[in-house]
This record gives structure tokens, sequence and C-alpha cells, in this order.
């Protein structure tokens, strides 16, 4: 072990109810070895100044990450009561127009009209609205669906387990997006009677969380894994507490944050998702706008008017960057370290 | 308390507890044939070093041992009720409410996320049906009664706030929550700075007089059981080698184990740089045990019968004394048999594995 010095007096914390300079004084002074670093360690780790800055810090980019993703998410809510134009109504005078197009009849059009003269700006926020309902409901059925799977293999493992392993494995070994076509499909037609079956958003939500249950379910399933061996369950089993309460309460709290991490993760995919199934024709239909469809229907014109795929693309790419962001935010905040214990 | 033991059966009748591990090197014999009885009251200190069968005998007894691939033989009564046959379904009634156990690490054995508060009271709604103001009150006063200060304050933060000596004193409330009439702890202090250990066994101690328990106490120090059990089982290679009542175990051990161990404990009038004491070798394998003596490759006193034949529990000469070993310390046998060994120059191979004579190590 490299010999480090063993620090000076601690940076001072009241609550120890014995000082640690004593000890490091005491221990050193009997010629034991010292392990300095895990003195070292505990030492700073307790500091109130770390432990401020840890506090204080998500960073620039997450901060601008998550200023991004209330103004789109601020905007996407409030759709209905912003001063918009409706995203379906057609003002042949703007079609095709690019952004910021200060000329004539275009004024207050920031964003420009589609190739069928419909308002950009209106058509992005309310595809968001609807893109960010389905890529944060798909999440949430795979958060609950694949989190409930993965939190009973990972607890109870041995035959159980066995069967959520392979259930998942199963999931994953098909290709994704083949996955969530098919099941758009299947979901959208009534068996026996021609169409029916599902609204498209619910299908599509569906299908997107369905596809989404085997990463949560492993990332879940791990996690449970390794905070289920802890003693602190032992030690609640050795109390009385029944499964189910150390499931969730013992457990559950502190699997939570990786997979909050991976739902925000997750979210981000699902934006894709929604993207793909739509150039794909498997999307919401035409009439709605998602920026998946935005895109779908717009890339026909992409040589005359780009800024009609270009505006939702990037939307897509600024969320899902800032998606990634936070979601790393919240898996280093989170992060238990056994050291920080 | 209503339950004065009335001259019955004792509280807890352990008899021939056996305790396999069934791995893939073969069965383990981690515990192999330990018997003994508690009462209410009482202390009951459990040593031996790590590898000897102390932790998975206290864990037998709670019933709180793997499912799978675990052999169990023997007895364990509870108030006179048997439930050494019985499943976790069927212990679940026991946790908490009559057996219950601080365990060794402090740092692990609290939820890191959540409040001190409600991980005790989460153990009182276990068992008690409580209002959730009361449940907080009672958590107050047992964190009062193990000796936290400010009390009210502490409720409210999380496991890391707190020191290792104040974790383990949150971890003893935690497990007098409910009331138990068996409290064990396995090894409590050795996860804890030196200057609290004393604190937390004194701790212990008062409530197991206070609350009129029976306790535990596993550990491998002879020094912490010394002024605290009643009685004291050594264990090795998960056998009991020697039990007696704590004052007789030190005025008359009879095990050469049980002498070395104490041999082991630095003494504080030493002169400095005194070599430490230490037992040479490991235990030995618990898959293929030794024919003899389980103790006799790193024995002093080892004779060509402790290699051959396993002694059997021996009464001594105090009632309530017995010890496993042919050459017993303290006995002209043994004293024979240290001399021939230091004669002959045999000492214990440090590998543990079988004594050589070691030239120039005779006196």
């Amino acid at each position: 072990m490299p010999e480090r010095p063993v620090p000076g007096p601690p940076t001072g914390d009241a609550r120890v109810d014995e000082p640690l300079d004593d000890l490091v004084g005491a221990a050193t002074g009997r010629g034991m070895p010292v392990d300095a670093g895990t003195i070292e360690i505990a030492a700073v780790e307790t500091g109130p100044e770390v432990r401020r800055r840890r506090r204080r810090g998500i960073g620039v980019a997450g901060w601008l990450s998550l200023g991004w993703i209330v103004l789109v998410v601020g905007l996407a809510l409030l759709a209905p009561v912003l001063p918009l134009d409706d995203p379906k109504e057609i003002n042949t005078a703007i079609a095709r127009r690019g952004p910021f197009a200060e000329a004539g009849s275009a004024s207050g059009h920031l964003l420009g009209g589609d190739y069928n003269g419909r308002d950009m700006l209106s058509r992005l926020i309310w595809g968001g609205r609807t893109t960010l309902l389905v890529a944060s409901a798909a999440v949430a059925v795979g958060f609950v669906l694949g989190g409930a799977l993965g939190l009973l293999g990972g607890y109870f493992r041995g035959k159980v387990d066995l069967l959520v392993s392979g259930l998942l494995d199963v999931f994953l070994s098909i290709p994704a997006v083949i996955l969530a076509l098919a099941l758009v499909v299947i979901l959208r037609t009534q068996p026996g009677t021609d169409g029916g079956g599902l609204d498209p958003v619910a299908a599509l939500i569906l299908a997107i969380g369905l596809v989404s249950i085997p990463v949560l379910g492993r990332i879940t399933r791990a996690s449970t894994l390794s905070w289920s061996e802890r003693e602190f369950v032992l030690a609640a089993r050795a109390q009385g507490a029944t499964h189910r309460r150390i499931v969730f309460r013992e457990v559950l709290p502190n699997v939570l944050p990786a997979m909050f991490s991976i739902a925000l993760l997750g979210i981000a995919v699902a934006i894709v998702a929604e993207g793909t199934l739509s150039i794909l024709g498997a999307g919401v239909e035409a009439g709605t706008p998602t920026w998946g469809n935005m895109i779908a229907i717009g890339r026909t014109q992409l040589q005359r008017a780009p800024h009609v795929v270009f505006e939702p693309a990037i939307m897509i790419f600024l969320t899902v960057l800032s998606l990634n962001m936070l979601g790393d935010v919240v898996r280093s905040r989170f992060d238990v370290r056994e050291g920080g214990l | 308390m209503t339950d004065v033991p009335t001259g019955r059966e004792p509280l807890l009748v352990v008899d021939e507890v056996k305790t396999h591990f069934d791995t893939d090197r073969g069965l383990v014999h981690a515990v192999d044939g330990v018997s003994f009885s508690l009462d209410r009251g009482h202390t009951l200190g459990i040593v031996g070093e790590s590898g000897s069968g102390k932790t998975v005998l206290s864990r037998s007894i709670m019933g709180l041992l793997p499912k799978r691939d675990v052999v169990r033989h023997g007895s364990i009564r509870f108030e006179g009720e048997e439930i050494g046959n019985l499943g976790p379904k069927s212990m679940r009634r026991f946790w908490g409410a009559h057996m219950a156990m601080v365990f060794q690490d402090p740092m692990t054995s609290l939820n890191p996320v959540m409040k001190i508060g409600r991980q005790i009271t989460e153990s009182i709604h276990t068992h008690l049906d409580v209002t959730r103001s009361f449940a907080d009150e009672l958590a107050v006063s047992l964190l009062a009664s193990v000796r936290v200060p400010d009390p009210e304050r502490r409720m409210d933060e999380y496991p890391h706030q707190l020191s290792g000596g104040l974790r383990q004193r949150v971890c003893i409330a935690v497990a007098l929550a409910a009331g138990p009439q068996l409290l064990f702890a396995d090894e409590p202090t050795t996860a804890l700075d030196v200057t609290v250990q004393a604190q937390v066994l004194d701790l212990l101690e008062a409530q197991q007089r206070e609350r009129y328990m029976a306790l535990v106490l596993v550990t491998h120090d002879l020094g912490v059981v010394a002024g605290r059990a009643d009685d004291v089982i050594v264990m090795y290679a998960g056998q009991v080698v020697e039990q007696a009542p704590t004052p007789t175990l030190f005025a008359q051990m009879r095990m050469p184990y049980t002498e070395a161990l104490l041999q082991s404990i630095p003494k504080v009038d030493d002169p400095p740089h005194t070599r430490l004491h230490a037992i040479p070798g490991r235990p030995p394998s618990l898959v293929d045990v030794p024919v003899g003596c389980r103790f006799a490759a790193r024995c002093e006193y080892v004779q060509d019968r402790c290699q051959a034949e396993q002694p059997p529990l021996l009464d001594g000469p105090t009632p309530g004394h017995r010890y496993r070993c042919w050459f017993p310390v303290g006995t002209p046998e043994g004293r024979a048999a240290l001399e021939r060994n230091r004669a002959a120059g045999i000492t214990p191979a440090a590998d543990g594995t079988t004594a050589v004579p070691v030239p120039g190590s005779a006196p």
C-alpha cells in the first residue's frame, strides 16, 4: 500500500463523538500500522466544505440541460393556453417559408411554415406534447413492469430469477425496432375486425413501453441483487419484516436512483423510437403532429424546405442530449459509495 | 415482564445442533454438534476464531440461514417449543419480538436511505399495533435508553450522519424495539473503534439486566466475555471444545486452544516490542475434518493419541465445566505431554498441517 501522509487535523466534525485527530494520534503513537488513506478519506468526505460542494454541483451542462427540459416540457404542457396558431390550420402564404422570414404575412410565424403552410412553431410545440407524452408514458410502463420484474428476480433469486431473466433475455434477443413495429401493428388491429384496436397513441406507448421493459428490468435486477445481499436486509429480516416490506422499504429506495437514471436515458431513447416508428409508418397518424412524424412527412421535401425536417430534428437532438446529461447527473449524485457512508 | 422463569425448562435449549452446507467442494461441517442451554437474565459468551462456526451457530438458532443447500440436525427449543426445524415463514413470528440480533458492522446493517427514526419504528410497527406518534415516542425513548444523545434530533438523521459507535447503539435500539427475550450480539464491537467498544458492551450488559433478557455474546476476544458472560463456550472447527461458567473457565481452563486464545491477547504491561503470541496455522478444512482432535495440528500438547482419536466432551472437576482434550492444561497428563514435546523439539508447524520437529527449537 503506498505510504500516504497522515492528514493534519481534520476539517472538524462535531457530530463524531470521538475526535478523529485523537484517534490518529493514539493509533500512530502506539506504532500500529495506520491506514492513512482510510483516515484521510474519512476526514475529507465528512468535511463540511466538501459536503457543500457536492450538494451544490450539477455543473453548467447540468443546468443548461435542466433548463432545456423545463422549457420543452413547460411549452408542451402549456400548448393549449399559449397564443399559438392552430397546428392544423393551413395558410398557403407561409408554405415552405423558412424560419425568421420577416417578409409580408409571414411575420409572427417565427419558425416558418411547412410545405402545406402550417405554422412550424405551433407544430413543434404541439408535436412535443405528443412526443413527450408517448416517450414518458412508455418509459413509465417499462419502469413499473420492468422494475417489478427486476425486483422480483433480484430479491427472490432461484427459480423466480431464472424465469425473469429468461423472459428479459428473450425480449432482448428480438431487435427492438422490429419488436416495437410488430407490437404497434398488433395492438392497433383488433383481432377479427377490420382495424379497430387501440388508439394509435396508446398503441405506441404500450409498444415502446414493452420494448423498454428488458433494459429497465435488467438494471433493476442487477441493482436489487447487490442491495439485497446487504446486511441491513438481513437485519430487517431478523426483526421479522415481511418480504413485501423488505422489498418496498429496504431494497426499492436504494434501487430507485439507478432506475431513475436509466429511465431518463430511456425517455431519450423512446423519443428517438417514436421518430423511427413514424418514419417506418407505424407512428401516430399524420394529422396529429409529433416530432417524429414531422420529420417523416417533411423528408419528402427535404431539398425545397429543409427546415421542416431540421427543426424537429434539432428539438429531438437537444432534448435527447439534455436527458442523457441529466441521467448522468442523477447517476453520479446518487451513486452511493461505501466510502461516502 | 410477566414470564419470570418458573424453574421449568430454560429459555433456550440447544441440543446436538449440526449445520452443514452442501457445497461444490463437499459438505462443510460449519457447526458440528453443539449443545447448551441459556436462561433469561443470563449471558452466554461464544468465543472462537474466524471460521470456528460461532456466527453460523447463532444464525442457526435464529433460523437465519440461506434457503438452499443447508442441512440442519439437532434440536433447538425456545420457551419449550421446538424451533430447530421451522422454516423462515414460521420463524418470522419469533424474529424481533422474541429473539433479535445485533450485527457486526453497524456501517452496513442500517439502511443508508432510511432515517434513524423510521428504522426503529419499522420494527415497532411490525410487531405492535400502535399509532405512528406512539411509535415515534417509543423510538425516542429507545434511543435515549441506548444513550444516544439528543434522540429527537437523531430520529431525523440518516445513518451516514452518525459515527460508528452511535450507529451500533441505533442497531441495538432497533433490535430491542419489540422487546425480545433473547438477544444475539454477533461480534458487536469488532467494527468499532477501541475507544467505544467498552461503551457498547457496557450498554448491552445494562440493557440485558434491565430487560431481563438472555444475551448471546459472540466474539473472538476472550477479554470481551471475561467480565460479562455468565458462561462461556469456546468453539473450534464447528465444535464446542470447552464450556464452563466464566470464573471456572479462566481459573481452571483445560483446553490448550482456550489457553492459546488467552495468550494471544496482547497485555498492556508487556514491554515494548514483545512478540505477539499467535496460534500457528489455520483451522482445519471443515470439508475434510481430521480424524483426531481438530486442534491437534496446532496444539503445543499434541500426542499420537490426539491425531488418532477424537476426544469426547469430558466433565471437568467443577459442575458445568466440560472440555474436549486428552491431555488437558493444568493436569499432570498435560504437563507431561508439554514436557515431552519441548524435549523432543516438537512444535506445531506454521501451516497448521502436521506437527513436525523443528531443529534447534528445543529449550
